[in-house]
């Protein structure tokens, strides 16, 4: 099972001067990037050990596109959570709500999301969703050595180096984009996407509490949203190339930032 | 639940639009229309003279009981050896605790620490220890049971930890199951002076927009904070305060997944996150072999070496040198950024350095923009000539 979300597809993001908003127009609506690892890496596990990928997303109608990519790039099928009520979830709404549909669909081994999304950057749902489903979870994996006999062997980063980790099944984990390369939709996969139905669960289906989704069911709020100041005090170093030098240097020692005479 | 646009009151006046830090509203034959994307901010309900945006209120529960009390850092360490995160964020939790009046305490887990009077003399009033063997290398699911029974019992108002590899991966666990609320990352914590909550400040769609997050009803309210975006404090040694040991029961603190081996990935002698001066590349190092010039640097310099995303994602150097958002987060006295654009995501990982050097033939980089001093010229120029004149001296 794979958890996926669909994000403004640029890592550039203009803003306008004059209004100081984001700029959206010609601004196309992507598979999150990192999801996209998780999706591929679902697809490997199931070339491998047999199964099935299910695509899970919380999102607006529109998030259906993502889910037709995803179909497309070898999921088996696709889910869409979109209801209003799930409108404003901060990660403890959104986990909430993932949970109730993982739990509706019963049967799964390992759930992969994505480390993190492009727009809200938090990666915390998916070890927020780990404890709503009561399973192990293990986070940044780059490899998955191995899965036998309900337990899965892995290799996760650490910021100075690698733990291999073993967890019995069923487990949530979160991957790196160090773990694969992302296939390319077949041309059997696309029309796949084209002809698949794709079933959109409301909070009712999931049987939600309304109080537990969206932006009642959030514990944070945000309260102020505002554009960072860019103040530049820089200098640039003018000169012919050795003037430059050492104008840099004289003035980092200068600055006691770097030693020397 | 949501926003309602009233149509009926609706001008089309356009005021709104401007206000709408994502961009989407716009106005359709005289009527605001609302884009996707949403997040309730409010920020359209406010510019509107005519009341036609009305984000339906969500029923308040009642504040969360004032029985928590407490501002709490937890401290991480490796090999018995407290990071510096835990201690930047000691200074900062000491401001908030002085602030409202209460109590900083430190949760440590690990084995064979020996920094808890270190810790006290940096602001500590408590320091809960648990010190047991099988606490020694970082395993969630023991930390995330610790933490999670410590917090139960002595219910703190505030906990922060670091936005490391384990706080990412198990305070969210910790915020789940106290069904509480979580703001990742960090960059600025206050007190808001009239409600007394935690004003929580992050970047978020990259970096290009800053968001105040709040936990009105939930607690404790709880954030993660990189490491090196809190400076550290200078430590007092007359300070007083309280070790207490807190026991590991082993029957109740068990693991499900098991820790097998550990791989140390980094070679190089000086590690990017504690490094004075760092030396870093980015695509316009064209190719691996390139990379040699700017290891050079670092040697005359004693310097590490980092990286932007491009040469780690195309193999010329190992991730463990990549600085950024889904890298490290540096605080160097001096970054020398050689080659690299600037793009947001690398910026949100550096820009705190004392002292930024950009070197980039591209006078319009954005690089140029957060750097102290910039050499608009060819790297493979400028380089060699710095290690020239460096070498000299």
């Amino acid at each position: 099972m794979v958890c996926l979300k669909q994000v403004p597809g640029t890592p550039k993001v203009n803003i306008d001067p004059q209004t100081n908003t984001l700029v959206r127009q010609g601004i196309k609506n992507i598979v999150n990037p990192f999801d996209t690892y998780a999706l591929e890496e679902g697809v490997r596990i199931k070339e491998r050990y047999g199964g099935k990928v299910t695509a899970i997303s919380m999102g607006p109608p529109q998030a259906e596109e993502a889910l037709r990519e995803v179909i497309s790039t070898g999921a088996d099928e696709a889910i869409l959570l979109s209801d209003s009520a799930f409108a404003g979830a901060d990660t403890l709404a959104t986990s909430h709500t993932l949970a109730r549909a993982i739990n509706k669909l019963k049967q799964y081994d390992i759930i992969i999301c994505g480390r993190q999304t492009t727009d809200g950057d938090t990666g915390q749902v998916g070890p927020e969703l780990a404890e709503m489903l009561g399973i192990p979870f293990v986070a940044y994996v780059s490899k998955i050595e191995e899965i036998d006999n309900g337990y899965m062997r892995v290799k996760r980063m650490v910021e100075d180096g690698h733990e291999v980790i073993e967890t019995p099944l069923p487990t949530v984990i979160t991957v790196v984009k160090e773990i694969n390369v992302p296939r390319l939709p077949s041309l059997r996969g696309l029309a796949r996407a084209r002809s698949a139905v794709i079933p959109i669960w409301t909070a009712q289906e999931l049987g939600a509490d309304k109080n537990m989704v969206g932006l009642s069911g959030s514990a944070t709020r945000v309260i102020r949203v505002f554009f960072p100041q860019r103040v530049h005090h820089g200098e640039i170093l003018q000169g012919d190339l050795e003037g430059q030098a050492n104008s840099l240097i004289d003035k980092l020692r200068e600055a006691k930032i770097i030693s020397g005479s | 639940m949501g926003i309602q646009i009233d149509l009926d009151k609706c001008v089309g006046c356009g005021e709104c639009l401007s206000s709408c830090p994502f961009g989407l509203l716009e106005i359709i034959a005289e009527k605001v229309h609302l884009r996707e994307g949403c997040t309730l901010c409010g920020a359209c309900q406010e510019a509107c003279d005519y009341q036609a945006i009305l984000i339906e209120a969500v029923a308040e529960a009642p504040a969360a009981g004032d029985s928590y009390r407490g501002v709490w850092v937890f401290a991480e360490q490796r090999n018995g050896r407290l990071k510096s995160v835990a201690y930047e964020l000691l200074s900062r939790g000491r401001q908030l605790a002085d602030t409202l009046g209460t109590e900083l305490c430190v949760i440590c887990f690990g084995h064979g620490i020996n920094e808890a009077q270190q810790l006290i003399a940096y602001g500590a009033d408590k320091v809960y220890l648990m010190d047991a063997p099988a606490l020694s290398s970082n395993q969630d699911d023991l930390y995330t049971k610790g933490l999670v029974e410590l917090i139960e019992k002595y219910k703190p108002e505030i906990v922060i930890a670091g936005a490391t590899s384990l706080g990412r991966s198990f305070i969210p666990r910790v915020a789940a199951i106290l069904k509480t609320g979580l703001t990742a990352d960090c960059t600025g914590l206050e007190i808001d002076p009239e409600t007394g909550l935690l004003l929580q400040t992050r970047p978020t769609f990259g970096g290009n927009i800053m968001a105040t997050i709040i936990c009105q009803t939930k607690r404790p309210q709880m954030s993660t904070v990189r490491p090196r975006v809190f400076k550290k404090g200078t430590p007092d040694g007359r300070r007083k305060g309280q070790v207490i040991r807190v026991d590991f029961n082993k029957q109740r603190i068990t693991s499900r997944t098991k820790l097998l081996s550990f791989i140390d990935d980094i070679t190089e002698a000086v590690k990017l996150e504690d490094a004075n001066i760092i030396v870093s590349g980015g695509r316009g190092v064209g190719k691996a072999e390139n990379f040699q010039l700017l290891e050079e640097l670092a040697g005359v310099m004693g310097a590490a070496l980092g990286s932007s995303r491009p040469p780690v994602d195309d193999g010329w150097v190992s991730y463990s040198h990549q600085v950024g958002q889904t890298g490290k987060t540096v605080c160097p006295k001096l970054y020398i950024a050689c080659g690299i654009s600037g793009a947001v995501q690398h910026l949100a990982g550096m820009q705190t350095s004392e002292a930024i050097v950009a070197i980039n033939d591209d006078p319009n980089a954005p690089i140029f923009d957060v750097a102290t001093y910039g050499i608009v010229g060819d790297l493979f120029k400028v380089v060699p000539m710095l290690i020239k004149k460096l070498k000299n001296d």
